[in-house]
């Protein structure tokens, strides 16, 4: 393996990278989540705003299960995470032959950028309020969707066990609205400066 | 106001942000209100909707947008863009974008209406005046209004329009008109401090009376985006009841918020410079946006040294063109506590008080950026304005409490700085300290005082007493042999008296004019926040330095109305504040009491 186990030479770029790549990882599960279901540009609404964001279940009585993804959203998404992070831009470079130092000023830009996109468009909350690493209960009837059970799977509940992760989940989006002729698959023009 | 209207909406047009707010007047309670969120794009095709509409107006090319990508949820679309987009593409192309059309409303330099905005911009660019920007926020905000409200069109709603205290008559009459253009006609002007107060007695629930007492001064210190504007507020009694008086205004200082950002992004320009970094205009942008970040962080109360500040790279490689440097505490504290609040003494003002009348195009901005300086010389100014006859203020009105507004008065650093060194002032003069006022609102609070002073005019609540902030004057040349090399010496005879009322009118002034039919006769014209006491017809032969401010030139036009032209007609001068808010000098013809509106706006 030919590995470079260098050490970040200074914590804080260290902690940005694991944030940023927390990050990519939280942002495509909230794309692929709006894969299964297009979301409405229009706010979702309390107090049932679960329903708006899980995939829809009623809808699934005469038609297939699965339901074919309108892409704009998920371009849209990208597109706010482009304008205000930069995120394509830095997931298409290639990192080799920099520093974990410069690597780290970018990691800021795609930090701001992102977190204030994700708080801007979306509120999120854990699915569980208890703490991580302590016992928790899953009583009969519990909500697979939210919550995911590992290792020594068997028997019925309650099911007794560790909270590894808190999880997450979308309580409200609210995306910007599209005008009819606006291309989203153009999530970041060319900029030509006269 | 109308009895029919629901909702008593607010509207604070700031320089940089406008706010709308709303109050249902169906219910008694008042407790029925909100900050409406505005639709607006964000960028060509986008729309979010926003507590704020950034005051700036993009004319877009018309090859840089699709006329489909500017359309607005209510189906209009403009190559004028209002908001949030306005400001991201003005960001990059300057030359397109119209400013701080407020600041030129009230500056007395220019011809208001003449369509000069955006300034040095070239002729293919549509130019637009002050006030037709003005109009432009207030339709967007109307359109945006009436699209989410169909049944409860804004025309028929209470609306007040929040003006900054130091607008002098004639950026008031522009702002009405702005409005009145659109049909708003239950219009009310509000001053923007006392928008701030009515916020606070709102926010406080009637607990207010337990904050103040009778005898206190509030001083009300507002730090916008733009514009610094000081007012007083005397809390007395009347018939048991604590009530609250708009004492005294100060001028209006062109010094914000947006210049300590400013200021910052040089600081680390500099420094980034001394790197041996080259820096280029585009990202002096970039860094302005992260000292604002940095500067909240770095201001609070908190143990952070420095946060970092990073320009990414205008091209899609951000590796290896990204700038990256730091923002010290520091550095915030010396540039902007020591810089914009520094530790003066109460003689010390500003170097230059702000000009009346400039001629050259530019905004008159403040060239001491010292806001202590500033306030120390309003307050010296005001020296005489307590009501209270047994309060002794021989150098200096000493408020008793202070009010807080605008975004920039978040930071605790920077109202610790504020606090230190009015209370500095007051304790070697041998007063106590100052009550800091809790319970406002620094970013949202005038729009919400302006929708809750609609129902303080139905009755509710606790009103605070205005009227004019200012005493004004018109000039009459003297009749004495002219002098070669002096103008002729000029009397200042009051018109109108300081405190005036709304809806109150003065008793024509004794002294008579001949006004010539047919021909627009211009007279000098002055305001002063200071003299308290002239009535109307007084005539002031002299009066101290930076007593009086002249203001532009007024102008009487008396159309024929069966005179025949070259006629010269005796008139006396009256005036009077109407329910709007607004003065209005009037000349009657002293034979058959015809009246004549005096035009304080004159048009070349």
């Amino acid at each position: 393996m030919d590995f470079n186990l260098v050490m970040p030479t200074t914590l804080d770029s260290l902690h940005l990278l694991l944030g940023v790549n927390c990050l990519v990882l939280l942002i495509f599960a909230i794309v692929l989540g709006f894969r299964k279901k297009a979301v409405s540009p229009e706010p979702v609404e309390s107090p049932e705003p679960i329903s708006e964001v899980e995939p829809d279940k009623k809808a699934s009585k005469d038609s297939p299960t699965l339901v074919a993804s309108k892409p704009d959203s998920a371009m849209q998404v990208l597109g706010l995470l482009q304008q205000e992070a930069r995120f394509v831009d830095f997931l298409k470079e290639d990192l080799t032959g920099f520093s974990d130092q410069e690597i780290g000023a970018v990691a800021r830009v795609v930090h701001e950028g992102g977190k204030k996109m994700l708080d801007q468009y979306f509120a999120l909350e854990p699915v569980r309020s208890e703490e991580e690493e302590s016992r928790v209960t899953l009583q009969p009837g519990f909500n697979s969707s939210e919550n995911r059970i590992t290792g020594n799977v068997v028997g019925n509940p309650p099911f007794n066990g560790v909270l590894v992760h808190r999880g997450w989940k979308v309580v409200k989006v609210d995306l910007p609205k599209i005008a009819d002729g606006h291309d989203t698959r153009v999530i970041a023009p060319a900029e030509v400066e006269l | 106001m109308s009895e029919t209207s629901r909702f008593c909406v607010g509207i604070d047009l700031g320089t940089t942000n406008c706010v709308m707010s709303f109050l249902d007047l169906s219910d008694d309670s008042g407790a029925v209100h909100g900050v409406f969120d505005v639709p607006q794009l964000t960028q060509p095709g986008n729309y979010e909707s926003h507590n704020q509409l950034p005051s700036f107006l993009y004319q877009s090319h018309e090859a840089e947008v699709s006329a489909q990508e500017l359309e607005l949820p209510w189906g209009a679309s403009s190559h004028s863009i209002a908001g949030y987009a306005a400001r991201n593409m003005g960001a990059k192309t300057p030359l397109r974008l119209v400013s701080s059309a407020k600041s030129w409303l009230c500056h007395a330099g220019v011809d208001r209406r003449s369509n000069f905005l955006p300034l040095e911009a070239p002729d293919e660019v549509e130019k637009v005046s002050p006030i037709a920007a003005t109009v432009a926020y207030l339709s967007h905000l109307k359109s945006a209004w009436d699209h989410a409200h169909p049944d409860v069109p804004l025309e028929q709603q209470d609306v007040v329009i929040t003006v900054p205290a130091s607008f002098d008559p004639a950026a008031r009459d522009l702002t009405a008109e702005a409005a009145k253009s659109l049909n708003l006609q239950q219009l009310t002007l509000l001053e923007e401090p006392l928008a701030a107060v009515y916020s606070w007695v709102k926010n406080c629930d009637d607990q207010w009376r337990s904050q103040v007492s009778v005898g206190d001064i509030i001083l009300v210190v507002d730090i916008g985006g733009g514009t610094t504007d000081l007012s007083l507020v005397a809390v007395t009694e009347e018939e048991g009841n604590l009530t609250l008086n708009r004492i005294a205004v100060g001028d209006h200082i062109l010094l914000g918020g947006d210049n300590m950002d400013l200021a910052l992004a040089y600081r680390v320009k500099a420094k980034l410079e001394q790197e041996g970094k080259s820096i280029q205009q585009w990202q002096i942008q970039a860094l302005t946006h992260g000292c604002r970040d940095a500067k909240e962080t770095l201001l609070a109360d908190n143990d952070t040294h420095s946060v970092p500040i990073v320009v990414p790279s205008r091209g899609s490689k951000l590796l290896g063109s990204t700038l990256r440097t730091e923002l010290t505490r520091d550095e915030v504290e010396q540039t902007l506590v020591d810089g914009f609040f520094p530790k003066v003494d109460i003689q010390e003002h500003p170097r230059q008080m702000p000009r009346g009348a400039l001629t050259q195009m530019g905004l008159p901005y403040a060239q001491d950026a010292g806001v202590t300086r500033h306030l120390a010389a309003f307050l010296s100014r005001q020296a005489g304005a307590n009501p209270d006859p047994l309060a002794t203020s021989p150098n200096f009105i000493k408020p008793t409490a202070v009010l807080l507004n605008g975004g920039v008065l978040k930071a605790p650093k920077l109202i610790d700085r504020l606090l230190s060194v009015l209370n500095g002032w007051l304790n070697d003069a041998g007063e106590d300290s100052v009550t800091l006022l809790s319970g406002g609102d620094l970013d949202l609070g005038v729009a919400k005082g302006a929708a809750y002073y609609g129902y303080v005019r139905k009755g509710h609540g606790v009103r605070v007493r205005g009227g004019l902030a200012s005493a004004y004057y018109v000039g009459i040349e003297s009749s004495m042999p002219a002098v070669p090399g002096m103008p002729a010496p000029i009397q200042a005879l009051c018109v109108a008296p300081f405190g005036m009322e709304e809806g109150t009118e003065t008793v024509p002034s004794p002294r008579q004019f001949g006004l010539v039919v047919g021909e627009p006769v211009q007279f000098h014209f002055f305001g002063s926040t200071v003299r308290r006491d002239d009535e109307v017809g007084a005539l002031l032969d002299s009066w101290a330095d930076q007593e009086l401010e002249e203001l532009p030139f007024i102008q009487a036009n008396l159309s024929l109305d069966g005179r025949s032209v070259g006629e010269v007609v005796p008139v006396q001068l009256c005036a009077k504040v109407t329910e709007l808010g607004t003065l209005c000098l009037e000349a009657i013809a002293c034979d058959n009491q015809q009246r004549w509106q005096v035009e304080f706006e004159v048009r070349d």
